[in-house]
């Protein structure tokens, strides 16, 4: 009988296998693991957006019966360090895990209970009491930049954080000779990443080890386990941190958070195992959000849509205290802001300004979603202003697909693109003349019909390590360990920390194809600092380029190794050897080998010495890539608005988009799915509110409006293929880039429904109620 | 999320039920579906002593013919009340109406009496019993009566319930011949609430008239409402575009409208008027006459 076929795994819909057990209640996450003693924590919260702390009198709280201890801020002066930026600022501000003496923004953790359950931990909280005197509060960026505005830090004098210029090319020549400057004003607005798992996390202290496990909902644990060593003084290998299943993360799990500290310390000086699980409305209030900047753009272009140059001031709201990467996303803003395009001449300027609010961060894109956001509202503003096809003023500018590798103003240098072929199939699928038509069809009959472009590029597998922080701990580089076990089954274990990408399959296809066995015959293990290598995480679509080339680079070696030992075997140079069906075999003749049981057992056994040859079989290899990718695309979309009600009705969704090669394209689908949702929900939908006293109105998920199914359109996806130069696998990534190409192709499209209104530029969410009142006032003009 | 302590009581009838609100007064609150009550006590911004549980009473739940009448136990959930021959045949505007409350899971543990006691200003049963003119049975440890939906609804999330009450059942009249209804809402789109809910039901008499015009407005005011400038505008007319739109422009007519964050009092008011138009249109163009 002849053995079954193998198949080949990469390239094809392979389900997740993470899946099984997720849907029927056999994941482990935060919240499910158990331990004996464990206590509860319990945060109270500051109900002010700015507030001095006169008194807090915990003693009531401390009598309660099954409260083990109450702990403020004054309780943890200098034991513990501050909670940390890693990306450099003018001025960073002392964070401590409980406020200390001030509040400065609605959720700030202020005291810590601890009881033998949650709710006598929140009774405790109840019987709190605390002085507050409120102070005045900054909710809005640039009204912290007003002259005699209430400082946030008094110690810097200044809102202020930080600030950056860049320039490139000869932007005021362009001012000069364009024939037109057109400017505008767009708004990013704060969104909150709801994760569908809460954060949490428990914290064991081993007295006898002198050791503390941590586990927590994070999407980094090498990197938390970095940062929580300093601030718990601890050395890094007496601590681990697991994390287990995590429930998406879209860059708020990235961060470093004051309740792993006060888990992590408490555990160790209670003794106790510490449990804190994330309530919802914590979630909303003190995870790190996205977006909140505002730009004020300009545009010099010649009345043929050539645009030649585009210059940007920011204003990009730091929140009350700058958490990780607080600092640096703007950059990525700033950088990219020229998109798609052949932009001669470019400059930006960045302002990133204190308030009272929770600090914006890492969210599904950082900084890009709001590049591609100007980018592409600049063609339609350019394309609106000189009555010109928004099509064809994206093709005018393009960068041509000679001309990669192409650096662009910034300094980045595009990998590869090709971005008019992704514009014309998008076009095609929409059938886009005929669109138009029909579009003018439906204004006759008072129907507003609207069609929207978004031509992307994003910035994906960050990264060379040069372009992180120096400050930042960890590096842009990936590891990965594979060990063939003696049965002859793979185990790999992996730097990134998957929590939803679906690495435990995808890395499972390339390994299986690899070696020629099943898919089942590869373990894919990660987010447990004590089993896995040091390894940076999963953010910035990074989890496959940089992760995946890792795991290439450590196979490899493993394969070498293997090879060496058949060819003393087999008696033929390793050269000539290949993997193929469970064996390992001549290449010119795969007829002639022999069991890859046989080499597993001699490298295992070794009862026959293989002269240069160690025992064993495991292979570890730190990638470091030698640029970004850059992957790319081209959305379309129709809409329908009603001018009665201001309701937007999507007519169709279209989706081109180009990640490179592909290992599986139901993850890559699955991933522009949950993109294209989020990203046209900051659209139409989400923003996180906080009125002028800093109080969030989004607390709950009855007021923060995360789409549901029947919000969002069907998805018509398609792709083209132009393999990246930078990493092995030729791969791109593409977990953000549905989110930043749907955004500005759903504005763009409710922008081009209200042309004929003489409505040029709506902030976002395009609510109802605000095409309503722009409808309303341009009927009145 | 870690509600205050509290002691619960599982209510085997309506008898019992009433006997442990006598007893414990105040410190007791009626247990339905626990979809208003229970997020509350969560937050602590309601922390009974005393939780009675009236949702495994079999008294309290299903729909019944009853001279004449249909009646819906207060503990009957809206699914099975969106899904019910009976009314999805004699009252089709309650089965629509119940099908677009919230969610799947929210219709399967909500209750139409939890419903109505919470009156919640944006909640979507109260715009159909308005319009239903449904009558809303209440008992006491001293017997029961029935209120009328319009003098049932008192103020925002105050209704006629006197303390030591419980909502037994809803009745109402089954729709009649020539009738037409729907139910539109414009939906929060966080909670899925009505922003603005209106429910219309328009009979027309033989030549084509509008014989009898009720409709029923969630969202926009502090309470349900009949909005009776409207139906007295197209009573008697022929149900032609102008007309249906002119009456429809009294929508608003005297309600103090709210305003959050979802919409203004301006904005929520011309939804009122917009999706009654168009709730009267559709409503009459699915009558054969």
């Amino acid at each position: 009988m002849a053995a079954a076929v193998v198949p080949k795994f990469v390239g094809t819909r392979v389900k997740r296998r993470e899946d099984p057990r997720l849907i029927s209640g056999n994941g482990t996450y935060v919240d499910d693991v158990k331990l004996p003693g464990m206590l509860s924590m319990v945060i109270l919260r500051s109900p002010y957006g700015h507030a001095k702390i006169n008194s807090i009198n915990v003693e009531a709280a401390r009598k309660i019966p099954g409260v083990v201890a109450v702990v403020t801020g004054e309780d943890l002066k200098g034991k513990l360090g501050s909670l940390t930026t890693a990306a450099p600022a003018e001025h960073i501000p002392y964070h401590p895990p409980l406020a200390q003496g001030r509040v400065r923004f609605v959720g700030e953790a202020v005291v810590a209970a601890i009881a033998t359950d949650p709710y006598k931990a929140q009774d405790a909280l109840d019987a709190v009491e605390i002085d507050y005197d409120p102070l005045p509060v900054i909710s809005d960026p640039e009204k912290a930049l007003e002259d005699g505005a209430p400082i946030i830090h008094e110690e810097f004098k200044t809102n202020i954080s930080t600030r950056a210029q860049v320039a490139s090319g000869d932007i005021d020549g362009a001012m000069r000779s364009a024939d037109r400057v057109i400017k505008f004003r767009l708004v990013n607005q704060r969104l909150a990443p709801v994760p569908m798992e809460p954060r949490g996390a428990v914290a064991q202290w081993n007295q006898g080890s002198g050791q503390l496990t941590l586990w927590s909902s994070t999407q980094g644990p090498h990197l938390l386990r970095s940062y929580l060593a300093e601030i718990l003084k601890l050395p890094e290998n007496r601590m681990r941190v697991i994390a287990p299943e995590v429930g998406g993360g879209f860059g708020a799990k990235l961060n470093v958070y004051a309740e792993e500290v006060l888990a992590g310390y408490l555990a160790m000086t209670l003794k106790h195992p510490i449990k804190w699980v994330e309530r919802r409305r914590e979630n909303l209030a003190t995870n790190t959000h996205g977006r909140d900047q505002i730009v004020y753009v300009e545009a010099p272009v010649k009345n043929d849509g050539t645009l030649l140059g585009l210059k940007a001031k920011f204003i990009c709201d730091a929140g009350a205290y700058l958490q990780l990467l607080t600092p640096l996303i703007p950059g990525f803003s700033g950088m990219m802001m020229t998109g798609c395009y052949k932009v001669p001449a470019m400059a930006f300027e960045q302002l990133v300004v204190f308030t009272n609010k929770m600090a914006p961060d890492a969210y599904r894109g950082a900084g890009r979603p709001e590049a591609c956001y100007i980018a592409e509202r600049t063609m339609d503003m350019v394309a609106l202003e000189l009555n010109l096809d928004p099509a064809e003023v994206r093709r005018k500018n393009f960068i041509p697909k000679e001309a990669f590798p192409a650096q662009i103003p910034s300094g980045l240098v595009y990998d590869s693109g090709d971005y008019a072929a992704a514009l014309d199939k998008a076009l095609k699928i929409i059938d886009y003349p005929k669109l138009r038509a029909e579009q003018a069809e439906a204004r006759k009959q008072g129907r507003y019909i609207g069609i929207g472009l978004c031509s992307y590029v994003e910035i994906c597998g960050i990264g060379p390590s040069a372009m992180l922080p120096p400050t930042m701990k960890g590096g842009g580089w990936e590891s990965a360990t594979i060990r063939m076990e003696p049965d002859c089954k793979v185990t790999v274990l992996t730097g990134v920390s998957p929590h939803g990408q679906g690495q435990e399959t995808s890395f499972a296809q390339m390994i299986a194809d690899e070696f020629g066995i099943g898919i089942d015959d590869v373990t894919v293990l990660h987010g447990d600092t004590a089993i896995v290598q040091y390894g940076t995480g999963t953010f910035g679509s990074r989890g496959t380029s940089v992760g995946g080339a890792a795991l290439m680079m450590a196979t490899q070696k493993l394969q070498a190794k293997m090879k060496k030992i058949a060819s003393t075997m087999m008696e033929t140079p390793p050269d000539q050897i290949v993997f193929h069906q469970g064996t390992m075999a001549l290449a010119s003749d795969l007829s002639k080998s022999i069991p890859m049981q046989k080499v597993v057992d001699a490298a295992y056994g070794y009862k026959v010495p293989i002269p240069g040859v160690e025992p064993g079989l495991n292979e570890s290899a730190f990638y470091e890539p030698t640029a970004c990718t850059f992957p790319f695309g081209t959305h379309a979309c129709v809409v329908e608005v009603d001018p009665d009600t201001g309701v937007v009705k999507f007519l169709r969704y279209v989706a081109v988009d180009d990640c490179g090669r592909v290992i599986n394209p139901l993850l890559v689908e699955g991933q522009v799915h949950g993109g294209i949702a989020q990203g046209i929900a900051q659209a139409l939908y989400e923003e996180v509110i906080y009125d002028e006293n800093g109080q969030l109105l989004t607390a709950t998920l009855m007021d923060y409006a995360v789409p549901k199914a029947e919000m969002l359109p069907h998805y018509e996806l398609d792709s083209t293929v132009t393999p990246s130069p930078v990493n092995p696998l030729g791969i791109k990534g593409v977990g953000e880039a549905g989110t930043i190409g749907s955004t500005p192709c759903v504005v763009n499209a409710v922008h081009d429904a209200l042309k004929p209104f003489g409505i040029k530029n709506l902030d976002m969410p395009l609510k109802p109620e605000r095409i309503w009142r722009a409808i309303k006032s341009a009927r009145k003009a | 999320m870690f509600p205050a302590r509290f002691q619960y009581h599982r209510a085997g009838s309506v008898k019992e039920a009433l006997g442990m609100l006598q007893q414990f007064g105040d410190d007791a609150k009626l247990l339905s579906g626990g979809h208003s009550l229970l997020p509350m006590m969560k937050l602590r911004l309601a922390q009974p002593a005393h939780l009675v549980d009236i949702g495994g009473i079999n008294d309290l739940v299903g729909i019944r013919e009853e001279g004449g009448k249909i009646v819906i136990g207060g503990a009957t959930i809206h699914d099975q009340v969106a899904g019910s021959a009976v009314i999805r045949s004699k009252l089709g505007l309650l089965a629509e109406c119940a099908a677009a409350i919230g969610d799947i899971q929210v219709r399967n543990r909500g209750t139409i009496g939890g419903s109505l006691a919470h009156s919640d200003p944006a909640a979507d049963y109260p715009a159909a019993i308005q319009a239903l003119e449904g009558e809303i049975r209440l008992e006491s440890g001293s017997g029961a009566r029935t209120v009328k939906a319009n003098d049932f609804f008192v103020d925002l999330m105050t209704t006629a319930i006197k303390p030591g009450e419980i909502l037994t059942s809803v009745s109402f009249t089954p729709h009649t011949a020539r009738t037409g209804y729907t139910y539109l809402k414009h939906r929060q789109p966080a909670s899925g609430f009505a922003v603005v809910g209106v429910a219309a039901l328009v009979t027309l008499d033989t030549k084509g008239n509008c014989e009898r015009v009720r409709v029923g407005i969630t969202g926009l005011g502090p309470k349900a409402f009949r909005a009776t400038a409207v139906e007295s505008a197209l009573t008697g007319k022929k149900p032609e575009a102008a007309t249906i739109g002119q009456a429809a422009a009294h929508a608003a007519d005297g309600i103090d409208a709210l305003a959050d964050i979802h919409a203004s009092a301006e904005f929520r008011a011309e939804l009122a008027r917009v999706y009654t138009r168009r709730a009267l249109q559709q409503a009459i163009s699915t009558i054969k006459v």
